[in-house]
């Protein structure tokens, strides 16, 4: 029997209720009981985690791992540590690797891969073979080989027919489909947001509704067949608004939204350090046409920044995840309209959420489900996301306190891609356990 | 000529000058409107240095009117286009910037077809970099070259009204005198195809939209006609050339609503017969050749004040 002591910590978990100081007991890679353990039961090692939050592990439904094919830029192992070091304990991969998943061979390549990996690695299928938009992916054979949902990321399935028997197939398998939303005529050649900053500017702008036509479509497929979808990064406020009205006639639909959606707007492609002095330490990086700000769905308008923050907090979205898109330097080193789409998330996502409880946008309960019960409920991860006794012992262990500065080239990620840098933050990991083995701690924990 | 202090390095766009560097900017630029009437066209001002022409989009116009200005301050000037440079090997842009610091240029006059280009390079070399227009972002020695040439014509700056139409959205040349109307405290009117027209220009304060042109000429003491990109037929932003003309376009009678001493501009190269008619390009209003003599001298005066700031 191999026994985990976490011992005298802020327990936070709404799937069971719980808010409160005790202590908690894995046993072979399953919680055991949460309580003072009984006397004379030893533990094999303890955990003191008096002082911080103990939390069921945080999943991430939406990174990308590079792997196979774009191992310069991130790999399942580069990736699965900076998760680990982020407090994540499991992590979406999405399938628009080379090759693309979208093959039972390739899934069971990334799973032998992620064996090894400290964290649990969930592939995500992709919907049509190569991402093309044309054939459908053999969905059950890659369901038998692992694939935890399916998703074209990066792309629409532009040809709604198809998308409906996607939606179909998908339903009686089990498994949700994730849209990534956009339409690519509205997108354009479009770097940026639209709206003053583009016009100021004068880079190319993405409009809000290339991707809010998109979810109207996508929800009204999914809605007259049945099916569950998940809707990925969401943006702005109207996709709020058209995501809320769904839900509220009983669409099987959830969503997510990015940390850097949540806390930065376009401003910051005009002027990277747009914010106050105090949040920046250093201030080392291009202020203007900084690349790092180049995402897609694009930073939006201050407006929407409050309408996502609202949503999460009222469960109109779901779950933050963080979209990890890791470029190797050299890719983001050039003129904004050449520069690739994407940020990495993984090593700063905590805190920021956790800035939004200190904020009091999110309760400790809210933020708790968004990060880990949430993901589990929409991946449908049996035994995942809760701390109830008997479930798998995946927890992380947040110090709330700890104040530290965002320093990209200290990341596990490969990639230092990311607008944070130099951002003064409080509260990270301090342990990450997957399967009951510590598989992070910080340094300085116990 | 008493030396000016310019307290920049390089001239990425107008947005971020001040009035007097405006001003300070013109000024030295009439001064040498009068070395280029003189029969031996050159001072020795920058004598011994190198200034690179590095344009990435063809413009013959823009890069002849800077290699005169280097000649004529006695610099060494070399072109290079991406045509002739490694660009076309995929080589990034601040790999080949680097090559070209290598060649210790003092001065780096830059085109290239991405906003942010020139201020990305700005940050990467040295040398000065002089922004000859990056995308749609800003052009600023063409808004300098229009703001002399509006002060030679109506005596003065502020309070002047200006009509720009056109392409607003991806017009460099718009968004470049936008920000100096903002400065300086001219009227501005903007009027364009809605589908060419940027959806909120609240950064540049207070410019007035119209949505016909006879509307943002009807006060106008200087209409500055835009060049219409041709290459934007058939993607849906205007039904047809002739459409444009006929709606947009600067022909005489709808000149004739304007007040009777509005001067007309353009930046050039022209699209006669669909922007502005031939009749009113050649007509007496029209200070189109004013402009392209007062580049020079605009050119002239930024390398100067770069040049000088650096000897
Ligand atoms: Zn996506």
């Amino acid at each position: 029997m191999k026994r985990l002591l976490i011992r005298g910590g802020r327990l936070i978990d709404p799937s069971c209720g719980r808010d409160e100081v005790t202590d908690l007991l894995l046993v072979d890679g399953k919680v055991a009981e949460i309580g003072p353990p009984a006397v004379g039961a030893a533990a094999d090692r303890e955990i003191d985690a008096t002082g911080g939050w103990v939390i069921p592990g945080a999943i991430d439904m939406h990174v990308h791992l590079r792997e196979p094919g774009q191992e310069y830029k991130e790999t399942i192992r580069t990736g699965a540590e900076a998760a680990a070091a982020g407090g994540f304990t499991g992590v979406a991969c999405m399938a628009n690797t080379v090759p693309v998943n979208d093959h039972a061979a390739v899934t069971r390549f990334i799973l032998e891969r992620a064996a090894t990996a400290p964290v649990r690695v969930y592939p995500v299928g992709a919907v049509t073979r190569g991402l093309a938009g044309k054939q459908l992916v053999d969905m059950g054979e890659m369901i038998d080989a692992g694939v935890a949902a399916f998703s074209d990321d990066g792309r629409t399935v532009v040809d709604s027919a198809l998308l409906r028997h996607a939606f179909e197939y998908a339903a009686v398998l089990g498994r949700t489909i994730i849209c990534h939303c956009q339409d690519d005529r509205l997108f354009g050649g479009g770097v940026m947001h639209e709206g003053r900053v583009s016009a100021s500017l004068g880079l190319p702008g993405i409009p809000a509704i290339a991707e809010e036509v998109d979810i109207d479509r996508c929800i009204r497929v999914a809605e007259y067949v049945g099916a569950p979808l998940h809707i990925a990064h969401v943006g702005t406020r109207g996709a709020v608004a058209i995501i809320a009205a769904a839900k509220a006639r009983g669409v099987a639909v959830t969503a997510e939204v990015t940390p850097h959606h949540l806390m930065l707007d376009h401003r910051a492609v005009h002027d990277l350090y747009y914010f106050p002095e105090d949040v920046h330490a250093a201030r080392n990086w291009p202020r203007r046409f900084n690349t790092w700000t180049k995402m897609s769905p694009p930073l939006r308008e201050p407006e929407d920044v409050v309408a996502l923050r609202r949503a999460l907090a009222e469960g109109v979205i779901d779950t933050v995840a963080t979209d990890h898109a890791p470029h190797e330097q050299n890719e983001k080193e050039v003129e904004f309209a050449s520069a690739p789409f994407g940020v990495v998330g993984l090593e700063t996502a905590l805190p920021l959420v956790l800035a939004l409880v200190r904020e009091g946008v999110l309760t400790p309960a809210r933020m708790v489900d968004c990060l880990s019960g949430a993901p589990a409920r929409i991946l449908g991860l049996a035994g995942r996301g809760s701390l109830a006794p008997g479930m798998d012992a995946d927890v992380t262990v947040i110090d709330p306190g700890c104040r530290w500065v965002v320093e990209p080239e200290r990341f596990r990620s490969r990639a230092r891609n990311t607008p944070f840098a130099g951002w003064r933050v409080q509260g990270r990991a301090a342990y990450t356990v997957v399967a009951g083995e510590v598989v992070y701690a910080a340094a300085g924990a116990s | 000529m008493i030396k000016a202090v310019f307290p920049h390095k390089d001239l990425l766009g107008i947005r971020n000058l001040g009035r007097d560097e405006i001003v300070m900017i013109l000024d030295t630029a009439e001064s040498f409107k009068e070395v280029s009437r003189r029969p031996i066209k050159k001072v020795p001002s920058l004598r011994g240095q190198t200034v690179i022409n590095l344009f990435y989009e063809p413009s013959t116009r823009t890069r002849t009117s800077f290699e005169i200005a280097a000649k004529r301050l006695s610099a060494d000037a070399v072109n290079i286009s991406a045509s002739t440079s490694s660009v076309v090997k995929g080589e990034t842009l601040a790999d080949t910037v680097r090559n070209l610091q290598a060649m210790a240029p003092d001065i780096v006059v830059m085109r290239h077809a991405c906003a942010g280009a020139a201020e990305y390079v700005a940050g990467i070399i040295a040398a000065g970099v002089v922004n000859a227009g990056d995308g749609a972002h800003e052009h600023p020695t063409q808004a300098l070259l229009d703001l002399l040439t509006m002060r030679q014509h109506c005596g003065r700056l502020e309070g002047l009204r200006l009509a720009i139409i056109g392409d607003i959205a991806h017009s460099r040349v718009a968004r470049s005198n936008l920000w100096a109307c903002r400065t300086l405290g001219i009227h501005a009117r903007v009027c364009g195809p809605p589908s060419m027209m940027p959806r909120d220009l609240a950064d540049f304060g207070e410019v007035e939209v119209c949505s016909r042109p006879e509307d943002a000429i009807a006060t106008a003491d200087v209409i500055m006609m835009l060049r219409l990109q041709l290459e934007r037929q058939g993607t849906g932003l205007f039904p047809s050339l002739e459409e444009y003309a006929r709606r947009y376009g600067l022909n005489r009678e709808r000149l004739a609503r304007a007040p009777a001493d509005a001067v007309v501009m353009h930046p050039g190269p022209m699209n006669r017969g669909v922007e502005i008619a031939g009749d009113v390009a050649d007509g007496r209003r029209a200070v189109i050749l004013d402009q392209v003599e007062n580049g020079v001298a605009v050119r002239m005066a930024i390398l100067y004040l770069l040049g000088g700031s650096r000897s």
